[in-house]
């Protein structure tokens, strides 16, 4: 090849090295274990970060979810994640209809309160026809009424310090590994033994910024009829600006917090601790 | 005319077979492999966010028993398990690709198979995890590909055709079609088709992919509730991002073609250190007569 060129000639060690890069990265068998690394895991969830911050700039504390028509509404709200709670207690509920049924408000408030269904349905209502996004991409529409929790909130009347609000549910998701001390004792106890940890039931938070939102209601009507066992009976969130794993179901107790670190691992919530974002705007 | 074989005599100097040209500035080298990268991840891990709920719809809610597509499995009459793709009406046996196909050596009940899909097993939150980080670097990394395209003029060069291009679009096309490619000055700059391509794939199809991305964010849709009635609900959104998704992967498997077929390597020096050389449309004599 003739070149009589007095333009300098392609770089050849940079396009090795490029190519080289090319393939290291398209070797994406590598990504699995990046991303079940420490180091990796934490910077994964630097997209949660921004989608948390960005999203707090561009919403107002007063940007509503979109609402629908009655005639918008699914025909079936598809049920999801616990529908039928195993739990005695909560079967002691249901079986009398959730009258002996109390909502725990507690934590960092100036008053504690237990509030029946009845006293629950006396306090001001807001119906709200909204869409349900699944995170796994579905979504059904749906009628709710409830309590804006901001009333049970004002209530209770936060203290100073508050920053977090966590809804402790009905519903075991699963029970605990076995505890220290039984793993310690005896080795051959597992063998084929039941799980012998304690149930761990379903947990949720959100911080005050969603709690106070318009739309975040404690619903206890759904399309126009007190809420099914398999939708979240007798009391169940919705904060409409989020993803449905959010809506906490069976909703037991209410804790005001400063910190989530005492909540379940430490994450805000049951999914968050298997890895889901805190955060599902998106 | 005879073919001749005496040599031409040395006073006539031979003009350069090859020219070189700065094809590629820096900053469209480095955003075109950050983007290849991002595009990868993207692609993966949407299939596995895809895989969590392997079915399409249009409007805002999902219609369960009549999806507009979906992907699953089946038995068959004999009682033997199959992947299925099911577009409107039709369905399509896909086993082994779509629906079922093996992981680990055993037959998965899954829309995209495990090979191309991240992760590779089935983990909704970790691909999200993937999905995020890496849509921010790709809004980023075309920020910054559009404000240096437009600043610089570069992006008007690659992807408006010029004047005389327009009125010779149709012996472009058969150009094209034939894989002729074109050679001295007019190698310089692309050819309309190109040009076209590129416009819609930068300015059409990767814009629509945040939007119709951002479509589904509940915390968006609260924020800017125009993007669900552009695009007809947020289950339109997941089924236009799907589309266009499948629009990207076609263009990228006709670039990459075209890249092979056109001269692999000076396509690839060019995209890396900027340099491609360009092939002289003047002939030496004994050329011009074969």
């Amino acid at each position: 090849m003739t070149r009589r060129l007095s333009i300098p000639s392609p770089h050849r060690r940079g396009f090795l090295a490029g190519v080289a890069g090319l393939f290291g990265t398209a070797s994406l068998g590598g990504c699995d274990k990046i991303a079940d690394s420490a180091w990796g895991t934490r910077t994964l969830k630097a997209g949660e970060d921004a989608n948390l911050y960005v999203q707090r700039l561009l919403l107002k504390p007063t940007s509503l979810a979109r609402e629908f028509s009655e005639a918008d509404i699914s025909k079936w709200f598809k049920p999801n994640g616990t529908i039928d709670p195993e739990d005695t207690p909560y079967k002691a509920l249901a079986a009398k209809n959730f009258s002996a049924y109390t909502l725990r408000v507690d934590g960092l408030v100036e008053t504690p309160l237990d509030l029946s269904l009845e006293e629950l349905r006396k306090m001001a209502a807001r119906t709200q026809i909204t869409r349900h996004d699944c995170v796994e991409g579905w979504s059904a529409i749906g009628k709710w009424s409830g309590v804006p929790l901001a009333e049970v909130l004002n209530k209770a009347k936060l203290k100073p310090q508050a920053r977090y609000i966590v809804f402790h549910c009905a519903d075991t998701m699963e029970y605990a590994p076995a505890d220290e001390a039984a793993a310690d004792g005896d080795a051959n106890a597992s063998d084929g033994a039941a799980p012998a940890g304690k149930p761990i039931r379903y947990y949720e938070s959100i911080d005050l910024t969603d709690a106070f939102h318009p739309q975040t209601i404690l619903a206890y009507d759904m399309n126009g009829k007190p809420l099914p066992v398999s939708n979240g009976a007798p009391l169940r969130l919705r904060v409409e600006r989020q993803l449905g794993y959010k809506q906490a179901k069976y909703i037991m107790r209410i804790e005001v917090a400063d910190t989530l670190a005492h909540v379940g691992q430490g994450n805000g919530g049951y999914w968050e601790d298997n890895g889901y974002e805190w955060y599902a705007g998106i | 005319m005879a073919a001749t074989s005496t040599p031409a005599p040395p006073a006539i100097v031979d003009p350069p077979r090859r020219q070189w040209t700065f094809r590629h500035p820096l900053v469209i080298r480095v955003a075109h492999w950050i983007n290849v990268v991002c595009l990868a991840v993207l692609l993966m891990s949407g299939l596995q966010i895809f895989n969590a709920h392997p079915a399409l719809y249009w409007g805002s809610k999902s219609t369960f028993d009549t999806p507009a597509l979906a992907i699953t499995d089946d038995q068959t009459d004999s009682g033997a398990s199959r992947g299925i793709v099911q577009i409107g009406g039709h369905t399509f046996d896909t086993t082994g690709w779509l629906g079922l196909s093996t992981y680990q050596g055993e037959a998965a009940a899954r829309a995209f198979p495990a090979w191309i899909t991240l992760p590779a097993n089935q983990n909704l939150a970790q691909g999200r995890r993937w999905h995020f980080l890496f849509a921010w670097a790709f809004v980023i990394n075309g920020l910054i590909y559009l404000l240096y395209g437009i600043g610089s003029g570069q992006l008007r060069r690659r992807v408006i055709p010029d004047g005389d291009q327009i009125r010779h679009f149709g012996a472009s096309i058969r150009e094209h079609i034939l894989l002729r490619f074109p050679k001295g000055e007019e190698a310089r700059r692309y050819n309309v088709l190109q040009k076209l391509t590129y416009l819609v794939v930068v300015l059409v199809l990767l814009p629509m992919m945040l939007f119709t991305g951002l479509g589904m964010s509940p915390g968006v849709n609260a924020a800017f509730p125009f993007i669900l009635d552009v695009l007809g609900g947020r289950q339109s959104a997941r089924t236009l991002h799907f589309i266009t998704v499948n629009l990207l992967v076609l263009f990228v498997i006709v670039h990459v073609l075209l890249v092979i077929v056109s001269g692999l390597w000076n396509n690839m020096r060019s995209m890396v250190t900027g340099w491609y050389t360009i092939e002289n449309e003047t002939r030496r004599e004994g050329e011009i007569a074969r």
